[in-house]
């Protein structure tokens, strides 16, 4: 069993004139937690449902747990779990008789009342599906994607409409997925939401992967400058002379960007004890995915 | 699992959703019995000369209407509830599991047909019950054959029509479009031989004329040999093997919006 789930070379797919996917290469290994984040009509869709089968690539080669997805086999469905944006389930059934009939379809499911409890949906168990709420329902269309206890989820932007407190149970249930060595591919639109669960992370622009690595490497290759900020008195002495930044306002907030971190704080500290002002709001920080993603996407917006 | 035991137990599912819309179940039993009660009662209760000798318009009508209630149990419930189906999502995501397409679609035409001959078996019992119809005993075995040939005909029929319906909004209009009109001359919802030779050139050309025909051969209560239609089955099973091709070619899994 090799250690790797998903290997992707030169993934190439067209609609009529339109270019959706433009030379693709992904390596997703076991037990990772994969997002694939990018604008709308960057190629993730597209991307994830070739590896899920439900498209035909133009050229490329593609290995998902060893299968060619393109040839629809039996064992390969059997080992994967797909969550989709947009799809239903039988409306008239309740929660726990969806999940039984899905079940049905593996050879070795979870047990019922592990999905259940996995997505949360204890107590809405003998409720009909078209009484659930929208997050229930979403709730539910993961637990469906569980149910056949696939080694490998796909999971097309999962909290998607979530609330916070919503999401946050979602992650934990995703981080829980993890523990249970299951690889997961996730797409989103979330910055935080892939900061905070990937183990690797790709940047889709325009058909292309314009960044892959580490959610803290890609931060840390794409930008190694710190903020500082904080708001001082009107009565302040001038700052020290290095801290000094073009945008620096006495009496309002203070933004400082520094190269040089811990340097920059340690005599900016020294002049507030010297001189007794207080530094409100002090913030120190660094350079978050967001940050990242908005520049690789506006440099891809530029070059086009 | 192994198919046969999978397709059960899919068909088990189909049924238990199938009833918890007791609106759309309801309508799906009571459109045929009220046909089978309004049109002896417009047309008249008096003798007409169907079968060659004079008959009742109920003798008529039970054949007819049991027509009817394959054809609204395959093609029409069929059609709506897989374009239904399409446009939620729910065959999608059939297709993301390993429950071969074969089995989930055999599953619904299973489904369909076994409420299309629950009907049937309704539509005769009430017109032998109630409205003094003579059901044949030597035409039983013409009359259950033409009522299977009839399901999966037009079963492969509501598959295909799937692949010209747009969008679930618009199934409703095209579906019925489609059926309506060739149920009102095809001798289903009135005799038509008082009608115009180019309607019968019309309606002879579409399979609900030629079910139609076979289920009133296979129920004539003065026929003395088995009462197959070979003709008429034979016309009606052309349409069937074009159905399934052309649902082969343009179903589709994914939603059209």
């Amino acid at each position: 069993m090799s250690d790797t789930a998903i290997e992707v070379r030169g993934l190439k797919k067209s609609y009529g004139e339109l270019a959706a996917v433009r030379g693709v290469d992904l390596t997703v290994q076991v037990g990772q937690i994969f997002a694939l984040l990018g604008p709308n009509g960057a190629g993730k869709t597209t991307t994830v449902e070739i590896l899920e089968g439900y498209r035909k690539r133009n050229a490329g080669e593609v290995s998902v747990l060893g299968f060619d997805p393109e040839r629809n086999e039996r064992a390969f469905k059997e080992r994967i779990g797909v969550v989709l944006q947009e799809t239903g389930v039988e409306r008239f059934l309740t929660v726990s008789e969806v999940i039984e009939l899905y079940r049905g379809y593996y050879p070795d499911p979870l047990p019922l009342d592990e999905v259940i409890a996995v997505v949360g949906l204890q107590e809405k168990r003998d409720v009909r599906v078209n009484k659930l709420s929208g997050g229930q329902q979403r709730r539910l269309d993961v637990a469906v994607g569980l149910s056949g206890n696939p080694e490998l989820l796909f999971l097309d932007e999962p909290t998607t409409g979530f609330d916070p407190s919503a999401r946050r149970n979602a992650w934990d249930m995703i981080r829980n997925l993890r523990s249970l060595g299951k690889t997961v591919l996730l797409t989103t639109h979330y910055m935080d939401e892939a900061q905070s669960l990937a183990d690797r992370v790709a940047i889709i622009v325009g058909g292309r992967i314009v960044a892959d690595g580490p959610p803290g490497a890609l931060v840390g290759a794409a930008a190694t400058q710190t903020r500082i900020s904080f708001r001082v008195g009107r009565a302040a002495p001038p700052l020290p002379a290095r801290l000094r930044s073009p945008d620096q306002a006495v009496g309002e907030i203070v933004s400082i960007t520094s190269e040089d971190p811990t340097r920059d704080l340690h005599e900016l500290t020294a002049w507030a004890i010297e001189n007794r002002v207080e530094l409100e709001e002090l913030d120190v920080s660094r350079p978050n995915l967001e940050d990242v993603y908005l520049q690789l996407t506006a440099d891809e917006a530029v070059s086009r | 699992m192994n198919p046969a035991h999978l397709m059960m137990r899919q068909i088990g599912y189909e049924n238990r959703s199938f009833w918890r819309n007791p609106a759309a179940a309801f309508f799906t039993f009571f459109f045929p019995l009220m046909f089978l009660f309004l049109f002896p009662n417009i047309f008249g209760d008096e003798e007409m000369n169907y079968f060659g000798r004079p008959t009742s318009l109920n003798t008529f009508y039970v054949p007819t209407i049991a027509a009817f209630s394959v054809i609204t149990a395959c093609y029409t419930n069929l059609a709506m509830s897989i374009t239904f189906l399409r446009d939620e999502g729910v065959l999608k995501r059939k297709r993301g599991t390993p429950l071969p397409p074969a089995t989930y679609l055999g599953a619904r035409i299973a489904h369909s047909t076994l409420i299309g001959i629950l009907l049937v078996g309704i539509v005769v019992i009430v017109g032998v019950l109630f409205f003094d119809v003579d059901a044949p005993s030597n035409t039983v075995p013409a009359f259950l054959v033409t009522v299977a040939v009839g399901a999966a005909v037009f079963s492969a029929l509501g598959m295909a029509i799937t692949g010209v319906v747009p969008n679930s909004d618009a199934a409703p209009a095209v579906i019925n479009f489609s059926i309506l009109p060739l149920l009102f001359i095809s001798d289903v919802f009135i005799p038509i031989r008082d009608a115009p030779e180019w309607l019968k050139n019309v309606a002879e050309v579409f399979p609900v004329y030629h079910f139609a025909q076979a289920m009133l051969g296979s129920f004539d209560p003065f026929r003395e040999d088995a009462g197959f239609e070979w003709g008429h089955l034979a016309v009606v099973a052309i349409w069937g093997v074009a159905g399934a091709v052309f649902a082969l070619k343009k179903f589709s899994w994914e939603p059209r919006r």
